[in-house]
């Protein structure tokens, strides 16, 4: 097996051994065991640096489903390595900050084994060459977000705020789902790099923009572009650790990575240019717009959060114009657009991750994150104070940090858009700039906010829960990690730009040479530094002049966003789902029944005589024997005796004749194995029977009225009917070749006389698999339903 | 009134044994004969069944200290797990394989992958129905 593989199913086997470990361990705390697997896969990772930097690319595989172009393919090249980096890399940080973060009285068996789930499909999701590998991981990081903001599970606040994620990025998933299929209809194969090879001859496929756009549904969804974007400033009621390692580092960049990964598809053509770069330049300045205006600082980051992720989408936007242009100099300039979200990526996760391990220790040492209750702690948390100055001033892209550099080289990229000779975007071309800048400026702004509003002003001891201290050491190394990063970055950009950047805007930009610039901080007095010049001016009268200004946000109405709509969806949804189950859902099994039948008269039945399969022929039939003739009567006087029983027992007992006549049928035609499974399984459910007969209510006389007979009858002699004319018809409709001549090789293939067996075992495995797990479903519910009484009684509901 | 149960008790406890030696018969003869993992493992269940209807629960979970729940749960792991195990030998999810061996007693024996997967498939059904029967008759 190779090494990657192993990389990526290594932190779901340590999540499977967390139960079994975590009771043996006494009071040391589980985390630090599970700090050795990121740990661990960061050092593998970085292994790769020196050869993907020169331009290899590693590729492995194991056989999955071969027979159904589905195999546990994975590709490591550039762009997988920078994000599996940031996984692993923020992993470690995030659990060494999470040991000292979350309190012995939270489970963190629970915790610790939801976020290597995580890993590992996030893991899964940048290396999976193929697409539907890559949505099962994809959507394993949506089930494990949902727990993981759910975590805090009676909070009601938490609670929502995972049900709404989990239905937004499901609900792309799915859209996104359908993308795959469709790109594997026009080319034929799931694999990544092949449909790339081979796109060129499709562009001019019906479903090629179809696909396109569902792909990016999933994206933008993940990715909380607008308007998705609202179920992620409520995933903040997650740990904070997962907010800095989920919800800004690493999951919501996976539809980032999706847009980049299909930037070589699907890029080169106006759709995807046009969507792409306004999607992310809406977001961009949505987002910052609303950050603005909170309180609570972690909801500031939040939507700073879904500010910055559009940012980089339009970058990626731009990037892919240089497809268009193809290898040359145009292709390099709006490639560096490329280059710059690549950058941006990296540099977002230091900062944002140090930002939220602020935003944590504040929370954590004060008790409150509301910043009309904060203020003047710079007196007592000096050194949280230092590393919020670095990743905010970092974010608002002022010198001396890592954030600087990505947003020069943005603003160099949107004024290159702006004066693209294609796409027409010589008509609105300006906006692009426009809307980066103005966003830039709002950016700037809450920069500051999370800055001034924190550590300046008065101290008001009073407003606060707990006295500032600063916290334990071991809450700030990773904090102070990543602001050493930060401010490495900026001084020796091009260590970073030359092993990892580079590399992986060969993934993005394949072909495109000459894309990737020497970073230097200092690029002369031109078009982007005066632009970064005039934010900090008006950025900062628009900080001093905030409370002027904020009535802006008056202005629109509160019913007005997407969140009153989401909200509104769903009540009505509910009150409609419930009025339609309510109107059958009786809690009467006859009218079930009733349902039941009807619809599959009128399904089976209906498609039967359209369709004109109708057909019966009995001159082929070899003649029937004596015994045949008695046993079928015997069974159809003990089906019409279970009508007029007066008992109960007496109709157990019949039924039991049906079965067990049955079973002799099976063994007369010769298929022991059903006869034998029909004989216990029919032994069982008597004895079920049995044991809860005294349970039952009394058996009473049926009360209906002689109409709803009539009718009863009706479905039930219609229902008899089509299941007999189905089965008289299914036999002269001989549209395909029987298959029964492979499963003679019974013995050959699979070593196996009884051919029952081996279909059930080795041909059609799959399905016995499924079964035994629906089986043990159905045993789980049965033994919730009967055993876990009265749940709702003892859940506590705090708020 | 206590009931006297004195036949049902000794016939049921020769009557366990063997059904259970019949089902585990009917599941290792499976592959060549009638039998397998679904009708084995039903068999046997229906032994812990009747030892559940004949002797007290509390009787039964001293003599056979299992969880059954955990029992079915061990049996899906296993079923999928054997199933997933051929790919890391290059192999499709899902293959197996068979060979023939001499065995000291047995003499030339088969034996085929097919007997683990089928393994699970049986733990799965003994668990889901003695839980499902145990829950069921278990009283408040």
């Amino acid at each position: 097996m190779h090494l990657l593989i192993f990389a990526i199913l290594f932190p779901f086997l340590a999540a499977a051994l967390i139960p079994l470990i975590h009771r043996r361990l006494g009071p040391l705390n589980i985390g630090w065991l599970v700090l050795a697997v990121p740990f661990i896969l960061f050092g593998i990772f970085a292994w790769q640096i020196p050869g993907i930097s020169s331009g290899d690319t590693i590729a492995a595989a194991l056989n999955w489903i071969p027979s159904l172009g589905i195999n546990f393919s994975i590709y490591l090249d550039g762009l997988s390595l920078i994000l599996a980096l940031l996984i692993t890399g923020m992993g470690t940080l995030v659990i060494l900050y999470s040991i000292y973060y979350l309190s012995p009285t939270d489970s963190l068996p629970h915790f610790y084994a939801y976020l290597l789930l995580f890993m590992g499909a996030m893991l899964g999701v940048v290396l999976s060459d193929n697409l539907l590998v890559l949505y099962v991981f994809w959507e394993l990081t949506s089930i494990s977000s949902f727990l993981l903001i759910a975590f805090w599970f009676h909070r009601k606040n938490s609670r929502y705020g995972a049900q709404k994620s989990l239905l937004i990025t499901v609900f792309g998933g799915f859209g996104m789902l359908a993308g795959f299929l469709m790109l594997h209809t026009m080319t034929g194969t799931f694999s990544v790099r092949e449909i790339v090879s081979t796109i060129g001859q499709y562009s001019d496929h019906a479903l090629f923009y179809p696909a396109m756009f569902l792909v990016l549904l999933g994206a933008f969804t993940k990715s909380a572009q607008f308007p998705f974007h609202i179920w992620l400033p409520d995933a903040m009621e997650a740990p904070t650790p997962v907010s800095a390692y989920l919800h800004s580092a690493t999951m919501v960049k996976a539809g980032i990575y999706l847009v980049a990964r299909f930037t070589p598809i699907f890029g080169g053509t106006s759709a995807w240019f046009w969507t792409v770069t306004l999607v992310g330049l809406v977001t961009l300045f949505w987002g910052s717009f609303c950050a603005v205006r909170q309180t609570d600082l972690k909801a500031l980051l939040a939507y700073s959060t879904v500010s910055q992720l559009g940012l980089i989408m339009s970058l990626f936007g731009m990037g892919s114009a240089a497809l268009h242009f193809g290898d040359g100099e145009a292709g390099a300039v709006y490639g560096l657009a490329t280059f710059a979200a690549l950058f941006h990526l990296v540099n977002h996760s230091t900062f944002k991750g140090a930002l939220f391990m602020v935003v944590g220790i504040v929370d954590h040492q004060v008790g409150t994150r509301d910043i009309r209750r904060l203020g003047g702690l710079m007196a007592f948390l000096p050194i949280t104070f230092t590393f919020a100055v670095i990743g905010s001033f970092s974010m608002a892209g002022l010198p001396l940090f890592n954030g600087f550099l990505s947003k020069e080289m943005f603003f160099t990229a949107s004024v290159n858009a702006a004066s693209l000779p294609a796409f027409s975007a010589e008509t609105w071309g300006w906006l692009i700039p426009v809307i980066a800048w103005t966003a830039s400026v709002l950016t700037f702004v809450y920069c500051m906010i999370i800055v001034f509003k924190t550590f300046f002003g008065k101290h008001e001891p009073k407003k606060l829960d707990k006295k500032p201290v600063e916290p334990p050491f071991g809450m700030l190394v990773s904090p102070a990690i990543l602001s050493i990063l930060i401010v490495g970055v900026f001084f020796v950009p091009n260590l970073l730009g030359d092993h990892l950047l580079r590399p992986a805007l060969n993934g993005v930009l394949p072909g495109i040479t000459g894309a990737a610039p020497h970073i230097s901080a200092w690029h002369g007095f031109n078009t982007e530094l005066w632009m970064t010049i005039g934010i900090i001016v008006v950025g900062f009268l628009l900080y001093k002049y905030l409370r002027i200004w904020k009535k802006v946000y008056a202005i629109i109405p509160e019913g007005w966003t997407f969140n009153a709509l989401y909200n509104k969806f769903l009540e009505a949804l509910e009150e409609n789902s419930n009025w339609l189950t309510s109107k059958y859902m009786t809690g009467y099994l006859p009218h079930y029944f009733a349902y039941i039948f009807g619809f599959f008269i009128l399904a089976a039945g209906g498609t039967l005589l359209l369709t004109g399969a109708l057909s019966i022929d009995f001159t082929t039939d070899t003649p029937i024997p004596s015994y045949e003739v008695i046993l079928a009567v015997v069974m159809a006087i003990a089906a019409i005796a279970i009508l007029f029983v007066k008992s109960r027992l007496t109709s157990v007992l019949l039924n039991g004749v049906l079965g067990y006549s049955i079973a002799i049928f099976f063994v007369l035609f010769r298929a022991p194995d059903l006869a034998l499974t029909q004989l216990v399984i029919e032994t069982v459910t008597t004895a079920l029977f049995l044991l809860c007969f005294y349970f039952l209510p009394e058996w009473k006389p049926e009360k209906a009225s002689k109409n709803l007979k009539i009718r009863n009858a009706i479905i039930a002699v219609a229902g008899g009917l089509t299941v007999t004319l189905i089965a008289l018809s299914v036999r002269a409709g001989n549209l395909y070749d029987s298959i029964s001549s492979y499963y003679e090789d019974a013995y050959e293939l699979a070593g196996g006389k009884n051919i029952v067996n081996a279909i059930l075992g080795d041909f059609r495995g799959f399905d016995t698999m499924l079964e035994t797990l629906v089986l043990f479903i159905a045993g789980l519910g049965v033994y919730t339903l009967i055993r876990i009484k009265g749940g709702k009684e003892t859940r506590k509901n705090e708020d | 009134m206590k009931i006297n149960d004195v036949i049902l008790k000794t016939v049921s406890q020769a009557g366990v044994l063997i059904i259970l030696t019949f089902g585990v018969y009917l599941f290792l003869s499976g592959h060549n004969q009638p039998g397998g993992g679904f009708i084995g493992g039903l068999v046997l269940a229906t032994a812990f069944v009747l030892m559940f209807l004949t002797f007290d629960s509390e009787t039964v979970n001293k003599a056979i200290p299992f969880d059954f729940k955990k029992i079915s749960a061990l049996g899906v792991l296993l079923a999928f797990s054997s199933s997933a195990l051929p790919m890391f030998f290059g192999q499709p999810f899902m293959s197996q394989s068979f060979g023939y061996f001499d065995l000291p007693i047995f003499g030339k024996t088969e034996l085929a992958t097919v007997t683990i997967f089928e393994s699970g498939v049986a733990l799965t059904v003994i668990g889901v129905v003695v839980n499902i029967i145990t829950s069921i008759s278990e009283d408040e």
